[in-house]
């Protein structure tokens, strides 16, 4: 929140400065703003859409179950239930937390939370948006390879 | 008529989600408003962080040289051009989907394609206030070691991508897809 507020200050600020300081630019600078967040915002839509119903239609609950089993093949599911999901950072890590907590182990929790913040399935028409699909593609299962890698070395480095 | 069916084209997944929560309220009504519910935290969230974001990323495409970005985080700007990459998006603030434009922005204005992809990883990854909320609910050495490993993974992963999607390409490292 807190953050939140100085972005918004921050870009205030600035739009002020810019604005006193050339007024065209200042004008440039809006419609860029504009057309970069209406171009963004119908793909946004289906996606926060999306993500809402996943979300209602597979709770907390059933994730917290797939922790139990720590052999490859539940680290695996964990890890592309966390390339698909997309959950803001204060439900995140609460959730890593108490599974922790729970006794779930180490690689599994890194494996989720790792792919959860670096793979954006969902986000992925956003980002072929901008980027393109072959983009998109590489940075996405380059990070899911690296995330399992990372969730691994965690497992054996951590108790 | 072109423009229209781009319109269409565009809100298709939006269209098709409509659809879904309105076929799902008749058979479970609860599971579909609190998909409506979720979605609109969703969104909340969005509308809150898209607008700054969006002014400061006009505000970098009307201001800042060419030049000043291709020093910093161009074809040569190298392990410089690296850290300034990570150092810019851990600053930042807002779900990894606000740091497209911020990343597409900057490749326009002549960006390292490998900075790109590592400026969009650290931003997904490691942004300092996300990190002090993961020290407080999984403890320092969780977060330390998730950092200490997510930090190479993600150069390497922009180097690779740079490769790969330039591998046959005659363009040179210029990544100039539109405009």
């Amino acid at each position: 929140m807190v953050f939140n507020a100085v972005l918004y200050a921050l870009a205030l600020a600035l739009l002020v400065f810019s604005y006193l300081k050339d007024k065209r630019k200042t004008k440039k600078a809006l419609t860029v703003a504009w057309k970069s967040f209406s171009n963004l915002l119908p793909t946004m839509l289906g996606i926060i859409g999306l993500l809402g119903l996943m979300l209602a239609a597979v709770p907390r609950e059933a994730i917290s179950g797939l922790f139990g089993r720590d052999n490859p093949g539940g680290i695996f599911l964990i890890s592309l239930v966390g390339a698909v999901t997309l959950m803001p950072a204060f439900i995140a890590f609460p959730l890593a937390g108490s599974l922790l907590a729970a006794g779930a182990g180490v690689t599994a929790v890194a494996c989720f939370m790792t792919t959860l913040l670096m793979v954006g399935v969902l986000t992925a028409p956003a980002e072929a948006a901008y980027f393109g699909r072959r983009f998109t593609f590489w940075r996405n299962a380059l990070g899911f390879a690296f995330a399992l890698a990372i969730g691994y070395l965690m497992g054996v480095i951590l108790p | 008529m072109r423009a229209y069916r781009a319109l269409l084209k565009k809100y298709a997944l939006f269209g098709v989600v409509v659809a879904a929560d309105l076929l799902l309220r008749r058979h479970s009504p609860q599971v579909s408003a609190l998909a409506v519910k979720n979605s609109l935290s969703y969104l909340a969230e969005m509308l809150l962080f898209l607008p700054p974001i969006m002014v400061l990323v006009g505000l970098l495409d009307a201001w800042v040289p060419r030049e000043v970005v291709e020093k910093n985080v161009g074809p040569r700007s190298g392990a410089r051009g690296v850290a300034i990459s990570i150092l810019a998006a851990t600053a930042a603030a807002g779900p990894l989907y606000a740091g497209f434009p911020v990343a597409d922005a900057l490749l326009k204005k002549g960006c390292r394609l490998a900075n790109a992809v590592i400026f969009l990883g650290a931003w997904a990854t490691i942004k300092i206030p996300m990190l002090l909320m993961e020290v407080k609910f999984v403890g320092w050495a969780f977060a330390l070691w998730r950092l200490a490993l997510t930090l190479p993974a993600i150069i390497i992963t922009g180097y690779l991508v740079e490769r790969i999607l330039q591998a046959g390409s005659w363009e040179g490292i210029c990544f100039c897809r539109r405009e």
